[in-house]
């Protein structure tokens, strides 16, 4: 089992709705996001290009916080999430410093917290948070793995991309172009 | 003109506009480390050659620093730590995939080792000292009667330690300013410098002085070439590398990288030296209170402006 989300940007508007169904779900402290919108414009007026992405934890293959942490706190768990062991956390700090997508962040009780694909949810049948509210459904998600899963399907369809995949950590987030 | 303009909605605490996880703490401890690596490398090494009488301060006097420089290091990285009641989670694992993680374990081992090597020689600052209990008195024996398998255990874990010391940085790809191999030689030959500059500072003995300062020379040349090496290496490299590399040369640490480390860190240390050298009388703690204050204004200016460097998406 391979979980992957894909982003499709032509109908992501950027509502922030996956934030905040995030925020909610997971308890993330105030001030704090597992995941967010970035919103690029590219090109030489007046041939602009806007492209709005939905971002979060990439669940790499290759994960360089893996790599990085010195207590196995940070691990890989079935279906290649990636995840934090809150009770084996120091909190140093390594694979926030480790992370070319900045997908890590402090949490304010000391361990790092990120993106866990809410594996809670999975476990029970229901997809992410974030995939379950998107209002213009621009989110998929789903296991690499099974060729109906909905993640599978519109990868099979569509042109994609991910990103910064030159960082070689071969990450599991498809972004729809 | 093709532009591309990002817009984040992100706002973590320590991670954005620009990471800032790592403060004082991190370059401190990289600083003395380093510094008690080079320290510790001198005194087994000459212990090792056999010159423990002609270079008496390097082998039995500089070592006290050691101990203390590490306890305070350490002190710096527990301070650092955000989830502190698990720092022992470091002492369940050996990973060697982290750098964090082998490193933690040489420092118990080096910390102890330089304990029980100043121990040793507590008789020379403190001729009063008695240890009091015999079985205290039995280790003491025991490690003197094995000091040289001591000193040989000294020497490879300081240059463990001070090899790490870069290692830690530059095993993370994400930030490119650290990614270089360069780094791990850079901050042992930088550890090795701020050694016999402390040796220099304690010794009263010219033979002695004039051999650290040759050494001292020596390590600063090292130190310069691997710079340059580096910025090479940098501008060689892809688009990430090179905006890296601008930070210092153009970039917002330019003045500090080229004015405090290079040409007070290192320059000007190196011309003292060969001042000194050729006979003219320095004081002694000008050159080696420069290469230390080079030292620590490295470490700080390495993790605070590789922290800035990134990949762009």
């Amino acid at each position: 089992m391979r979980y992957a989300m894909a982003v499709d940007t032509k109908k992501c508007v950027g509502c922030s709705d996956c934030v905040v169904a995030c925020q909610t779900e997971n308890d993330v402290p105030i001030g704090f996001c597992r995941d967010w919108i970035v919103e690029t414009n590219d090109g030489t007026y007046p041939q602009l290009v806007t492209e709005i992405r939905s971002e979060r934890c990439n669940h790499c293959e290759n994960a360089p916080c893996v790599r990085c942490c010195p207590t196995g706190a940070s691990h890989i768990t079935d279906g290649g999430i990636v995840l934090v062991n809150k009770r084996k956390c120091i909190g140093c700090g390594a694979c926030i410093a480790s992370c070319p997508y900045d997908a890590r962040y402090p949490h304010p009780d000391g361990f790092v917290d990120k993106c866990t694909f809410c594996e809670h949810r999975l476990k029970e049948g229901m997809k992410p948070a974030c995939v379950s509210v998107c209002p213009t459904r621009c989110l998929y998600f789903g296991d690499l793995d099974d060729v109906n899963s909905d993640v599978s399907r519109v990868l099979a369809r569509r042109k994609h991309k991910s990103l910064i995949p030159e960082a070689g950590t071969n990450p599991q987030l498809y972004f729809l172009i | 003109m093709n532009e591309e303009l990002i817009v984040s909605g992100r706002n973590n605490l320590l991670v954005d506009p620009q990471l800032h996880i790592w403060h004082w703490p991190i370059p401190l401890y990289l600083f003395l480390g380093g510094l008690a690596a080079g320290i510790l490398f001198f005194a087994s090494l000459f212990y090792i050659l056999g010159k423990e009488k002609e270079y008496a301060t390097a082998v039995r006097i500089a070592p006290f620093v050691a101990p203390f420089a590490l306890v305070i290091g350490l002190a710096a990285l527990f301070i650092d730590l955000r989830h502190k009641a698990f720092f022992w989670q470091l002492y369940t694992t050996i990973r060697f995939e982290s750098p964090m993680s082998w490193g933690a374990w040489t420092l118990l081992v080096i910390t102890t080792a330089s304990f029980i090597w100043s121990a040793l020689h507590i008789k020379d600052i403190l001729p009063a000292f008695n240890w009091k209990y015999k079985f205290l008195k039995e280790i003491e024996l025991f490690f003197n009667k094995h000091k040289l398998g001591l000193a040989w255990v000294i020497l490879i874990f300081a240059i463990i330690t001070g090899i790490y010391t870069g290692i830690l940085l530059s095993a993370f790809n994400a930030r490119p300013l650290w990614n270089t191999s360069v780094l791990g030689p850079l901050f042992l030959a930088s550890g090795i410098s701020a050694g016999a500059a402390t040796i220099i500072l304690m010794s009263r003995d010219v033979r002695e002085r004039t051999l650290f300062a040759k050494l001292d020379l020596m390590v600063l040349g090292i130190e310069m070439f691997l710079i340059v090496h580096m910025f090479m290496g940098f501008l060689a490299g892809t688009q990430v590398q090179i905006e890296a590399a601008q930070l210092f040369l153009g970039g917002e640490y330019t003045m500090v990288f080229w004015i405090f480390v290079v040409f007070i860190g290192i320059f000007l240390p190196a011309l003292l030296d060969i001042l000194e050298l050729r006979g003219y009388h320095i004081p002694a703690l000008v050159p080696g209170v420069l290469v230390l204050l080079g030292g620590i204004i490295f470490r700080f200016v390495f993790v605070f402006a590789g922290q800035v460097s990134r990949w762009l998406y």
